[in-house]
Order: C-alpha cells, then structure tokens, then sequence
C-alpha cells in the first residue's frame, strides 16, 4: 500500500491554509481565495486519478461491465 | 501483517486530518477520501483470490456460472455505492449520501430480476 498520496495532500493542505492566512494578514482577499481554490483543484486532479483506478480494478475483480 | 499496516497508516491520517480539518475542511475530505480508496484498493487483491475459489467451487458443483457472476456484479455494486455513500455523509451530505444508496438499491433490484424469474420459474415448474 503506497501512503504517499495521502502525505502529499495533507502537506499541500497545511501549505494552503498557510498560505491563505498571510495573504489575508496581508489583505489580499481575493487572492486567498485563488490560492484555495487552486490547491482543490491539484488535489482533487490527483484523487480523480485515484478513484478512476478504483473503478477499474472493482469493475474487473467483480465482472461488472 | 497487513492490519499493522493499516491501522498505523489510519492513525497517521486521524491525525494529519485533525490538523488539516480546521482550516481546510475540503482538503481534509480528500485526505480521508484517498486514505479510504488505498485501503479499498489494497483489500481488493485479496477479494479477488476469494472469488478465484468461490468460482471454482462453483464449477465443480456445476452451478450456472450466471448465477454466481450476478452475485459478484451485485457485491460490486453494493461496495462502490457503499464507499460513495459514506464519503458523502463523512462531508455532512446526507442527503446526496442517500440519493447514491438509492441509486445502487434499484441497480441492484435490476441485477437481481433474472434470478427472481428463474426462482419463479422453478416454483412454477414444481406446482
């Protein structure tokens, strides 16, 4: 079992929520909120992957198709 | 010892969650959502060493391969839409949660009608 994806989103979460809180300390609203939605989107890349995978080897290993 | 495995890797993640989940919560979804697809995924090879033996008993006592694929097909069924479900309720969406159980009770019902008819069909044949 390979874990490393669930590091790799967990460190781009805790980056994100950094990164969120100094543009906002630094009263750049709108651009938090572009970072936010950017680091969703990497993730969410990298997780459709992911299930895309799972639905393949479920589709195979029960014979649905 | 693949449990030690997985319950290490599950309490990392507890806690990697617990962290990101304050300010994050989308992210921490997605951490909990991909932690639960590696297990999904590291389960399903041995699932299917398990169905390797179920189908060859099946062969040697001469059941209709049909039957045994349909009950595959509905297991199938029955874990994806399951897995789905509870990452939707894990997010506080019951309600999409309950719209995918929904889904997967009628595509199982469907599944299942060929083996409705041929019960009935044997019934008839006794009467």
């Amino acid at each position: 079992m390979n874990i490393d994806l669930v590091f790799k989103i967990a460190i781009v979460g805790i980056v994100v929520s950094v990164l969120h809180t100094v543009l906002k300390q630094a009263g750049k609203e709108e651009v938090a909120n572009m970072v936010t939605l950017a680091g969703v989107i990497v993730v969410l890349l990298m997780v459709v992957q992911l299930i895309s995978d799972l639905f393949t080897v479920v589709k195979t290993v029960f014979q649905l198709y | 010892m693949e449990i030690l495995q997985i319950v290490g890797a599950g309490l990392i993640v507890t806690v990697l969650i617990l962290v990101i989940k304050p300010q994050r919560p989308e992210l921490a979804l997605q951490v909990s959502l991909v932690f639960g697809i590696l297990v999904f995924l590291f389960m399903l090879g041995k699932i299917s060493g398990v169905i390797d033996v179920l189908e060859e008993l099946g062969q040697r006592a001469n059941i209709n391969k049909f039957y045994l694929t349909t009950i595959l097909k509905i297991i199938g069924v029955a874990y994806i839409a399951e897995f789905g479900a509870q990452v939707c309720r894990d997010a506080g969406e019951g309600t999409v949660a309950a719209k995918v159980e929904f889904a997967a009770k009628i595509i199982i019902m469907v599944l299942a009608v060929p083996i409705i008819v041929a019960i009935l069909d044997s019934l008839i044949k006794l009467l």
